[in-house]
C-alpha cells in the first residue's frame, strides 16, 4: 500500500502493520481508532506495552515468560522434573494447564521447525533442551520422558520427528500427543487423515 | 466473472489469515497456482480439518469473488500423502518440492506437466523413492524453460574434461569455462551420470549418497540464479537431512 498520510500516523500505520496477523488495512483501521481513543487510553496502552517489555523475561530453564529467573513451574517443588513436555509457544502451556492433567515441567523452542520458512533447529532453543536431559556429573539420563506437544501440522511434525531422532538415541523415552475427533465432534464429517491417525491411536477400553 | 467453479489441485503452501483463517496455496491442474483463503480453518471443529495441509491433493470447490483471492467452499481429499508427513527426510523433501513449485510457477498459468510432474514426484516420495528432490527439480526447470545443457561444455562445447556445473552457462563446464563462473560446483563423474540419468528417466532412480548431495547442491545454484531468490527448503534439506 502507497503512503497515503503524513508522518506520524503512517509511521503507527507501519509499526502496527509489522505485528502477526496485521496487515495494512487493519493497521490503519486500529491507527485511526487509536486517534481517536482519548490521549488517557493510548497513554495506558503504551505504558502496558514498555511495562511488559522491561519487566517479563523468558525462564532461564525452560524459556517460558517469566518475571523472576525461573518461572513458577521451575521453580515449583511439586511438579515432576522427570517429564518434560516441550511446547511452541507459552501460550500452549497455558492451554496445556488448564487440562489439569499434566504434574511435569516444560520447555518452550519459542517456535517449530519450519522447512518452508528455512527455520532451522539452531534458531529454536533445542541445544537448550538437550542441555536438561542429561545430568551434568556422569550424563545419563536426567529425564524419563518427553512430551512432544508441537501443532499437528507440517511444522509442527516436522520438529516432533527431528527431536525424536535427536533423543531416542540417549535413551530418554520421547512420545507425542495423540491426534484424532475432536471431542464433541461428528464421525462422518470427519477427514481422512484425521480419522486415520484417530484409529491409528486408538486405545483400549476396560470392559 | 463472480462465482463457483471446481478444480482439482495439490496443496503448496499455507499461511495464517486473521483470528482463524488461512490462505491456501495450491497448484491446481485447470487453473495452475491459486491463492484462495479458506475461513475458518484454525478453530478445532472447522470442516476442512486437515484437509488442506501441504501435500494433500484434493477436489475443491472455489468462490471467484470480486476480491484478489478466490474463497474455498470444500475441500475433499484425493490422496493425502500422509506418509510423506510421516517420516522427516520425505517431509522436508515434499517441502523443497512444492516450494519449488510455488516460486517457479506464476498464478493461474495451467500447467499439465508441472500438475502431473508434481504428482509423481509425491508418490515416488510416499513409495520411499531416492533422488526424488533432484530429479524433480532438473526436470522442472527444463519445462520451465531452463534446459540445462548436459552432453557438451555449455561454455566451449567441449566434449570433455567436464569437471562442473555452472548456473551462469546453463549446464556441465570444463575447467576452463568453470572458472568463469565464481557460482559454479563441481561435479564428480559420478554426479553428471546421475544427472543425465534422472532427466531421462522416471522418479526413483538410485545412486550412492555423495552423488546425491552433489548433484542436489549445484541444481539449487541453478534454480536460486533464475529465481533470484533462496530456496529455503532446500537449503534446510541439505543442512539437517
Ligand atoms: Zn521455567
Ligand atoms: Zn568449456
Amino acid at each position: 500500500m502507497a503512503m497515503l498520510y503524513a508522518g506520524p500516523i503512517q509511521d503507527l500505520i507501519d509499526e502496527l502493520a509489522r505485528m502477526p496477523g496485521i496487515g495494512p488495512k487493519s493497521a490503519q483501521r486500529v491507527a485511526f481508532y487509536l486517534l481517536q481513543a482519548s490521549t488517557e487510553d493510548a497513554k495506558r496502552l503504551a505504558h502496558a506495552i514498555v511495562e511488559a517489555k522491561d519487566k517479563v523475561r523468558f525462564c532461564e530453564r525452560c524459556f517460558n515468560v517469566s518475571d523472576q529467573d525461573l518461572c513458577e513451574y521451575c521453580r515449583s517443588t511439586r511438579r515432576d522434573p522427570t517429564i518434560i513436555c516441550v511446547v511452541q509457544d507459552p501460550p500452549d502451556i497455558v492451554a496445556i494447564e488448564r487440562t489439569r492433567e499434566y504434574q511435569g515441567l516444560y520447555h518452550v523452542l519459542q517456535g517449530a521447525l519450519s522447512p518452508i520458512e528455512g527455520i532451522g533447529p539452531e534458531d529454536l532453543r533445542v541445544a537448550e533442551l538437550l542441555k536438561r536431559l542429561r545430568t551434568p556429573e556422569d550424563g545419563s539420563p536426567a529425564v524419563a520422558e518427553v512430551i512432544v506437544a508441537t501443532n499437528p501440522n507440517i511444522d509442527g511434525d516436522a520438529t516432533a520427528m527431528y527431536l525424536a531422532r535427536l533423543i531416542s538415541p540417549l535413551g530418554v523415552l520421547v512420545t507425542r500427543l495423540a491426534s484424532g475427533m475432536p471431542v464433541g465432534g461428528d464421525l462422518e464429517y470427519a477427514d481422512e487423515v484425521t480419522l486415520g491417525r484417530a484409529i491409528e491411536g486408538r486405545r483400549r477400553l476396560e470392559g | 466473472m463472480p462465482g463457483l467453479y471446481k478444480d482439482e489441485g495439490i496443496v503448496l503452501k499455507t499461511i495464517k489469515l486473521g483470528e482463524a483463517d488461512r490462505i491456501v496455496t495450491l497448484f491446481t491442474r485447470e487453473n495452475g497456482k491459486v491463492r484462495a483463503v479458506a475461513k475458518g480453518i484454525r478453530k478445532t471443529k472447522s470442516r476442512f480439518g486437515g484437509r488442506l495441509e501441504p501435500f494433500t491433493q484434493v477436489n475443491l470447490m472455489v468462490y471467484k469473488g470480486k476480491g484478489a483471492l478466490d474463497t474455498i467452499t470444500a475441500a475433499d481429499i484425493i490422496t493425502s500423502f500422509d506418509s510423506v508427513r510421516n517420516d522427516y527426510l520425505r517431509l522436508t523433501s515434499g517441502a523443497a518440492i512444492v516450494e519449488l513449485v510455488e516460486k517457479i510457477s506464476e498464478e493461474r498459468e495451467r500447467s499439465f506437466p508441472t500438475y502431473s510432474m508434481l504428482l509423481g514426484a509425491l508418490q515416488s516420495l510416499a513409495l520411499g523413492g531416492t533422488n526424488v528432490v533432484p530429479a524433480f527439480l532438473v526436470k522442472l526447470l527444463s519445462i520451465s524453460g531452463y534446459h540445462p545443457q548436459l552432453t557438451v561444455c555449455a561454455g566451449c562445447s567441449r566434449k570433455d574434461g567436464l569437471v562442473a556445473f555452472s548456473p551462469a552457462l546453463g549446464g556441465v563446464a570444463c575447467d576452463g569455462c568453470r572458472r568463469e563462473d565464481h557460482n559454479a560446483v563441481r561435479l564428480t563423474p559420478g554426479g553428471l551420470a546421475l544427472l543425465q540419468r534422472l532427466l531421462a528417466n522416471d522418479f526413483g532412480q538410485d545412486s550412492d549418497r555423495d552423488a546425491t548431495l552433489d548433484l542436489t547442491a549445484a541444481l539449487r545454484g541453478y534454480a536460486e540464479y533464475h529465481l533470484d531468490r533462496p530456496l529455503k527448503s532446500l537449503r534446510f534439506l541439505v543442512a539437517t537431512g
